[in-house]
Protein backbone atom coordinates (compact mmCIF):
# COMPACT_ATOMS: atom_id res chain seq x y z
CA UNK A 1 0.00 0.00 0.00
CA UNK A 2 1.77 3.23 -0.85
CA UNK A 3 1.24 5.97 1.02
CA UNK A 4 -0.52 8.89 -0.14
CA UNK A 5 0.46 12.91 1.26
CA UNK A 6 -2.65 15.05 1.15
CA UNK A 7 -2.76 18.88 2.04
CA UNK A 8 -4.99 21.23 4.03
CA UNK A 9 -4.72 24.89 3.89
CA UNK A 10 -6.34 26.01 7.28
CA UNK A 11 -4.67 28.99 7.22
CA UNK A 12 -6.20 32.63 8.25
CA UNK A 13 -8.82 30.40 10.27
CA UNK A 14 -9.79 30.51 14.02
CA UNK A 15 -10.89 27.93 16.69
CA UNK A 16 -12.47 25.86 15.92
CA UNK A 17 -12.54 25.69 12.06
CA UNK A 18 -8.55 24.39 11.71
CA UNK A 19 -9.89 21.32 13.47
CA UNK A 20 -13.15 20.97 12.16
CA UNK A 21 -11.69 21.29 8.60
CA UNK A 22 -8.87 18.40 9.38
CA UNK A 23 -11.22 16.11 10.84
CA UNK A 24 -13.10 16.56 7.28
CA UNK A 25 -10.08 15.97 5.49
CA UNK A 26 -8.69 13.19 7.30
CA UNK A 27 -12.25 11.06 6.89
CA UNK A 28 -11.92 11.44 3.06
CA UNK A 29 -8.05 9.95 3.54
CA UNK A 30 -7.06 6.12 3.60
CA UNK A 31 -5.49 4.49 6.93
CA UNK A 32 -1.62 5.48 7.12
CA UNK A 33 -1.94 8.42 4.58
CA UNK A 34 -0.51 11.38 6.11
CA UNK A 35 -2.37 15.08 5.77
CA UNK A 36 -0.36 17.88 6.41
CA UNK A 37 -1.98 20.95 7.79
CA UNK A 38 -1.07 24.35 7.43
CA UNK A 39 -2.23 27.05 10.09
CA UNK A 40 -1.72 30.55 11.71
CA UNK A 41 -4.14 30.05 14.63
CA UNK A 42 -1.57 29.43 17.27
CA UNK A 43 -3.99 27.65 19.44
CA UNK A 44 -4.17 25.10 17.05
CA UNK A 45 -0.59 23.87 18.08
CA UNK A 46 -2.38 22.46 21.81
CA UNK A 47 -5.60 21.75 19.85
CA UNK A 48 -4.49 19.32 17.21
CA UNK A 49 -2.56 17.43 19.54
CA UNK A 50 -5.44 17.10 21.55
CA UNK A 51 -7.16 15.97 18.18
CA UNK A 52 -4.67 13.42 17.84
CA UNK A 53 -5.00 11.58 21.02
CA UNK A 54 -8.64 11.48 21.29
CA UNK A 55 -9.23 10.52 17.88
CA UNK A 56 -6.29 7.92 17.76
CA UNK A 57 -4.71 9.67 14.51
CA UNK A 58 -0.59 10.39 14.93
CA UNK A 59 1.06 13.85 15.11
CA UNK A 60 4.03 12.72 12.90
CA UNK A 61 5.32 16.47 13.41
CA UNK A 62 4.42 20.02 14.69
CA UNK A 63 6.50 23.05 13.20
CA UNK A 64 6.51 26.31 13.16
CA UNK A 65 7.75 27.97 10.04
CA UNK A 66 9.54 31.08 9.21
CA UNK A 67 6.28 32.77 8.09
CA UNK A 68 5.23 32.70 11.28
CA UNK A 69 2.61 30.23 10.88
CA UNK A 70 2.31 25.87 11.71
CA UNK A 71 2.88 23.09 10.04
CA UNK A 72 1.41 19.50 10.78
CA UNK A 73 1.68 16.04 9.68
CA UNK A 74 -0.79 14.05 10.64
CA UNK A 75 -1.09 9.89 9.79
CA UNK A 76 -4.58 8.37 9.94
CA UNK A 77 -4.99 5.48 12.05
CA UNK B 1 -0.59 -29.02 58.53
CA UNK B 2 1.74 -26.05 58.14
CA UNK B 3 0.92 -26.58 54.12
CA UNK B 4 -1.96 -26.99 54.25
CA UNK B 5 -2.60 -23.78 56.14
CA UNK B 6 0.27 -21.61 53.91
CA UNK B 7 -1.94 -23.31 50.87
CA UNK B 8 -5.07 -21.39 52.44
CA UNK B 9 -3.37 -18.00 53.08
CA UNK B 10 -2.13 -18.23 49.58
CA UNK B 11 -4.86 -18.63 47.83
CA UNK B 12 -6.78 -15.56 48.44
CA UNK B 13 -3.76 -13.65 47.40
CA UNK B 14 -3.88 -15.38 44.35
CA UNK B 15 -7.74 -15.33 43.62
CA UNK B 16 -7.17 -10.98 44.63
CA UNK B 17 -4.10 -10.82 42.04
CA UNK B 18 -5.86 -12.92 39.30
CA UNK B 19 -9.20 -10.28 39.97
CA UNK B 20 -7.06 -7.21 39.93
CA UNK B 21 -5.42 -8.27 36.10
CA UNK B 22 -9.24 -8.88 35.24
CA UNK B 23 -10.24 -5.56 36.56
CA UNK B 24 -7.68 -3.43 34.77
CA UNK B 25 -7.91 -5.14 31.77
CA UNK B 26 -12.03 -5.21 31.51
CA UNK B 27 -11.92 -1.52 32.69
CA UNK B 28 -9.77 -0.80 29.90
CA UNK B 29 -11.96 -2.71 27.63
CA UNK B 30 -14.57 -0.60 28.86
CA UNK B 31 -12.71 2.78 28.46
CA UNK B 32 -11.69 1.91 24.94
CA UNK B 33 -15.21 1.22 24.11
CA UNK B 34 -16.64 4.43 25.60
CA UNK B 35 -18.05 6.72 23.47
CA UNK B 36 -17.94 10.06 25.39
CA UNK B 37 -20.72 12.15 25.50
CA UNK B 38 -21.73 15.92 26.03
CA UNK B 39 -24.87 17.70 26.60
CA UNK B 40 -25.01 21.61 26.67
CA UNK B 41 -28.14 23.67 27.48
CA UNK B 42 -28.08 26.48 25.55
CA UNK B 43 -30.52 29.85 27.05
CA UNK B 44 -28.89 33.08 25.33
CA UNK B 45 -29.74 34.34 22.05
CA UNK B 46 -27.49 36.77 21.10
CA UNK B 47 -24.56 36.77 18.91
CA UNK B 48 -22.04 36.55 21.51
CA UNK B 49 -23.66 33.62 23.68
CA UNK B 50 -24.82 31.57 20.38
CA UNK B 51 -20.65 30.41 19.67
CA UNK B 52 -19.72 28.78 22.92
CA UNK B 53 -22.57 26.34 22.54
CA UNK B 54 -21.72 25.78 18.93
CA UNK B 55 -17.67 25.67 19.04
CA UNK B 56 -18.16 23.57 21.72
CA UNK B 57 -20.45 21.01 20.21
CA UNK B 58 -18.80 21.28 16.71
CA UNK B 59 -15.75 20.70 18.15
CA UNK B 60 -17.10 17.69 20.40
CA UNK B 61 -18.15 16.17 17.52
CA UNK B 62 -14.83 16.68 15.60
CA UNK B 63 -13.16 14.73 18.37
CA UNK B 64 -15.70 11.60 17.64
CA UNK B 65 -18.44 12.38 20.88
CA UNK B 66 -22.08 11.98 20.66
CA UNK B 67 -23.25 15.40 21.53
CA UNK B 68 -26.67 17.01 22.41
CA UNK B 69 -27.66 20.67 21.90
CA UNK B 70 -31.14 21.42 23.77
CA UNK B 71 -32.07 24.91 23.31
CA UNK B 72 -34.57 27.02 25.63
CA UNK B 73 -35.86 30.80 26.15
CA UNK B 74 -33.78 32.61 24.25
CA UNK B 75 -31.41 29.99 22.82
CA UNK B 76 -34.54 28.96 20.26
CA UNK B 77 -33.83 32.38 18.67
CA UNK B 78 -29.93 30.16 17.79
CA UNK B 79 -32.24 27.77 15.65
CA UNK B 80 -34.37 30.29 13.64
CA UNK B 81 -34.14 29.64 10.02
CA UNK B 82 -33.15 33.71 9.43
CA UNK B 83 -31.07 33.61 11.50
CA UNK B 84 -30.59 37.90 12.76
CA UNK B 85 -28.44 37.39 15.61
CA UNK B 86 -27.45 40.95 17.27
CA UNK B 87 -24.96 42.22 19.98
CA UNK B 88 -25.28 44.96 22.53
CA UNK B 89 -22.84 46.24 25.12
CA UNK B 90 -25.59 47.64 27.13
CA UNK B 91 -25.60 45.09 30.09
CA UNK B 92 -22.19 44.28 28.89
CA UNK B 93 -19.83 46.34 30.20
CA UNK B 94 -17.05 44.33 29.31
CA UNK B 95 -17.70 43.89 25.31
CA UNK B 96 -14.48 45.74 23.76
CA UNK B 97 -15.57 48.64 21.08
CA UNK B 98 -13.00 48.69 19.13
CA UNK B 99 -12.99 49.73 15.47
CA UNK B 100 -12.37 46.94 12.68
CA UNK B 101 -12.11 49.33 10.10
CA UNK B 102 -11.43 52.83 9.22
CA UNK B 103 -8.23 55.65 9.85
CA UNK B 104 -5.16 53.91 11.19
CA UNK B 105 -5.54 56.12 13.98
CA UNK B 106 -9.18 55.05 15.05
CA UNK B 107 -8.27 51.19 14.56
CA UNK B 108 -8.33 48.71 17.76
CA UNK B 109 -8.64 52.11 19.84
CA UNK B 110 -11.34 51.71 22.45
CA UNK B 111 -14.31 54.24 22.25
CA UNK B 112 -14.10 55.55 25.79
CA UNK B 113 -17.82 56.16 26.25
CA UNK B 114 -19.50 54.14 28.75
CA UNK B 115 -22.08 51.23 27.00
CA UNK B 116 -24.49 52.35 28.95
CA UNK B 117 -24.13 55.51 27.57
CA UNK B 118 -23.97 54.40 23.62
CA UNK B 119 -26.63 52.08 23.94
CA UNK B 120 -29.11 54.82 24.27
CA UNK B 121 -27.78 56.00 20.54
CA UNK B 122 -30.56 54.73 18.14
CA UNK B 123 -29.26 51.97 16.01
CA UNK B 124 -26.49 51.48 18.07
CA UNK B 125 -27.59 47.80 18.26
CA UNK B 126 -27.01 47.34 14.91
CA UNK B 127 -23.76 49.28 14.68
CA UNK B 128 -22.32 47.06 17.29
CA UNK B 129 -23.46 43.94 15.64
CA UNK B 130 -21.80 45.22 12.24
CA UNK B 131 -18.44 45.96 14.44
CA UNK B 132 -18.23 42.81 15.85
CA UNK B 133 -19.37 40.88 12.00
CA UNK B 134 -16.73 42.90 10.67
CA UNK B 135 -14.21 41.81 13.28
CA UNK B 136 -15.32 38.22 12.97
CA UNK B 137 -14.57 38.14 9.27
CA UNK B 138 -11.14 39.76 9.70
CA UNK B 139 -9.70 37.57 12.41
CA UNK B 140 -10.77 34.23 10.45
CA UNK B 141 -13.51 33.21 12.92
CA UNK B 142 -16.32 31.28 11.27
CA UNK B 143 -19.82 32.84 11.52
CA UNK B 144 -22.46 31.01 13.87
CA UNK B 145 -24.66 30.03 10.62
CA UNK B 146 -21.75 28.27 9.33
CA UNK B 147 -20.70 27.16 12.89
CA UNK B 148 -24.14 25.99 12.71
CA UNK B 149 -23.89 24.31 9.36
CA UNK B 150 -20.83 22.21 10.58
CA UNK B 151 -22.51 20.83 13.89
CA UNK B 152 -25.56 19.52 11.94
CA UNK B 153 -23.14 18.14 9.61
CA UNK B 154 -21.43 16.44 12.40
CA UNK B 155 -25.06 15.16 13.47
CA UNK B 156 -24.96 16.94 16.77
CA UNK B 157 -28.40 16.32 17.79
CA UNK B 158 -30.47 19.46 17.63
CA UNK B 159 -32.89 19.42 20.71
CA UNK B 160 -35.59 22.25 21.27
CA UNK B 161 -38.22 23.00 24.28
CA UNK B 162 -41.24 23.06 23.37
CA UNK B 163 -42.32 24.71 26.57
CA UNK B 164 -40.93 27.67 24.91
CA UNK B 165 -42.37 27.84 21.69
CA UNK B 166 -46.14 27.91 23.49
CA UNK B 167 -44.77 30.62 25.72
CA UNK B 168 -43.41 33.01 23.07
CA UNK B 169 -45.98 32.30 20.49
CA UNK B 170 -43.59 31.22 17.99
CA UNK B 171 -44.28 28.63 14.87
CA UNK B 172 -42.54 25.31 14.16
CA UNK B 173 -42.12 26.58 10.86
CA UNK B 174 -39.82 29.68 11.70
CA UNK B 175 -37.17 27.11 12.65
CA UNK B 176 -34.72 24.34 10.80
CA UNK B 177 -36.22 21.70 9.84
CA UNK B 178 -32.54 19.76 11.47
CA UNK B 179 -34.61 19.95 15.05
CA UNK B 180 -34.18 16.30 16.23
CA UNK B 181 -37.37 16.73 18.30
CA UNK B 182 -38.92 19.16 20.16
CA UNK B 183 -39.16 18.36 24.75
CA UNK B 184 -39.37 19.17 27.62
CA UNK B 185 -37.20 18.60 30.80
CA UNK B 186 -38.13 15.17 31.63
CA UNK B 187 -36.61 14.66 28.11
CA UNK B 188 -33.50 16.04 28.28
CA UNK B 189 -32.33 15.01 31.98
CA UNK B 190 -31.91 11.35 31.34
CA UNK B 191 -29.47 12.32 28.16
CA UNK B 192 -27.85 14.57 30.79
CA UNK B 193 -27.69 11.62 33.24
CA UNK B 194 -25.40 9.61 31.35
CA UNK B 195 -23.34 12.67 29.40
CA UNK B 196 -20.13 12.70 30.43
CA UNK B 197 -20.24 16.47 30.10
CA UNK B 198 -23.02 19.17 30.96
CA UNK B 199 -23.19 22.50 30.53
CA UNK B 200 -25.03 25.44 30.84
CA UNK B 201 -24.98 28.48 28.88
Amino acid sequence: MTQQIHTLDARGLNCPLPILRTKKAIANLSSGDVLEVTATDPGSVKDLDSFCSQTGHQMLSSDATDDGGFVFRIQKA
Amino acid sequence: MSSHASRMVERPDDLDAWFDRKFEQKMAEREAAHVPSMTIIATKGTMDMAYPPFILASTAAALGWDVSLFFTFYGLNLLKRDLDLKVTPLGNPAMPMKMPQGPAWLQGKELSVPTSVMSLMPGFQNMATNMMLKTIDKKGVARIDELRSLCIEAEVKLVACQMTVDLFDYRKDEFIPEIEEWVGAASFLPRAQTADVNLFI
